[in-house]
């Protein structure tokens, strides 16, 4: 069995399991459907290309056209090879929903690209602590000293300074699939995961296990 | 209906009554005690409804010897046994945030029953 698929998000809400109330955020994984097989023999090593979202041939380069034509499938935005158990039950063109590979209760990574904050200062990015608001204080928002004079003479490699924050990969660890409806290949991970409304994520299981 | 809107009817809850900001209701709210499980009434003004789906809460105030107490209660928590209108308040304003400020009779003034 393969060991993640490819979701979109679709929002966050608050769901009650036995009584409690769990924040959840919902993700569309599927469907998705296998577009290449790679064979150790041949490739190196065992693994299953899988696609998300399909979009028109139109839109697709011709080399990709023919990637796809030989899976058999319609062309898709995402592609992402997942490696797992036993891959000899996945030939291409074959659609993977859900519950083929989660179930409720498992634990989950999620990555995606978080939201992108542009340049920001070091109080939004580094979390300082700023200065004085008020009493005339005329350091607010600044990053105060960023070192000494005569010794060492410069700014130390990796100094936490402004500048570009967000829009990176990150990767939420061991969430719990808390909720699925198989039939339209949603699940519900107890939890927020990076990035904004419509993000591609790649759902695995968790390495760190509990 | 937004696919959100759909997943959040799933945990909605059917048998809540229509209450507005100014009525007076009785909460009744499970409530675990180790293995027992037992109800208790809350009974106050509603001071506010806010949020829609599952996210959506009340609030209910009411004065205990003396001293105002709030609660805030998760539209539909499966914790709530059942919610009685007691009275039906006519209230100006959705959110009666002034009522903090008053005492007795003239709290109840300000909301004249329906």
């Amino acid at each position: 069995m393969i060991e993640g698929l490819l979701g979109k998000k679709l929002g966050m809400t608050r769901i009650f399991i036995d009584g409690l109330d769990v924040p959840v955020t919902v993700i569309k994984a599927g469907e998705c459907y296998v577009t290449q097989r790679k064979i150790a023999e041949r490739d190196g090593y065992d693994a299953v290309q899988i696609g998300f979202e399909e979009k028109k041939a139109s839109r697709t380069t011709k080399p990709m056209q023919g990637h796809f034509k030989k899976a058999g499938t319609s062309p898709f935005y995402h592609l992402k090879e997942f490696r797992g158990e036993d891959l000899s039950g996945y030939k291409p063109g074959q659609k993977i929903t859900v519950k083929d590979v989660f179930k409720v209760g498992d634990r989950v990574d999620v990555t995606g690209r978080s939201k992108g904050k542009g340049f920001a200062g070091v109080m939004k990015r580094w979390n300082f602590s700023g200065g004085p608001a008020a009493h005339g204080s005329m350091h607010n928002r600044a990053p105060g000293s960023i070192g000494q004079s005569a010794y060492p003479s410069k700014v130390f490699k990796g100094m936490k300074m402004p500048g570009h924050y967000g829009a990176k990969r990150v990767t939420v660890q061991n969430l719990e699939v808390v909720a699925m409806r198989e039939d339209e290949n949603i699940i519900m991970v107890r939890g927020a995961v990076p990035g904004s409304v419509n993000t591609v994520y790649t759902i695995k299981k968790a390495i760190k296990k509990r | 209906m937004g696919v959100m809107a759909d997943i959040e009817k799933d945990y909605l809850r059917t048998d809540i009554p229509e209450f507005r900001p100014g009525d007076t209701v009785v909460v009744n709210v499970r409530i675990k005690e180790g293995d027992k499980e037992r109800i208790q009434a809350f009974e106050g003004v509603v001071l506010r409804r806010r949020g829609g789906g599952t996210r959506a809460t009340f609030t209910v105030r009411k004065v205990s010897y003396g001293t105002g107490v709030e609660r805030i209660f998760p539209l539909h928590s499966p914790y709530i046994e059942s919610i009685k209108v007691k009275t039906e308040g006519r209230a100006r304003r959705a959110r009666l945030y002034f009522l903090r400020g008053l005492k007795g009779k003239a709290a109840k003034q300000k909301i004249k029953k329906r």
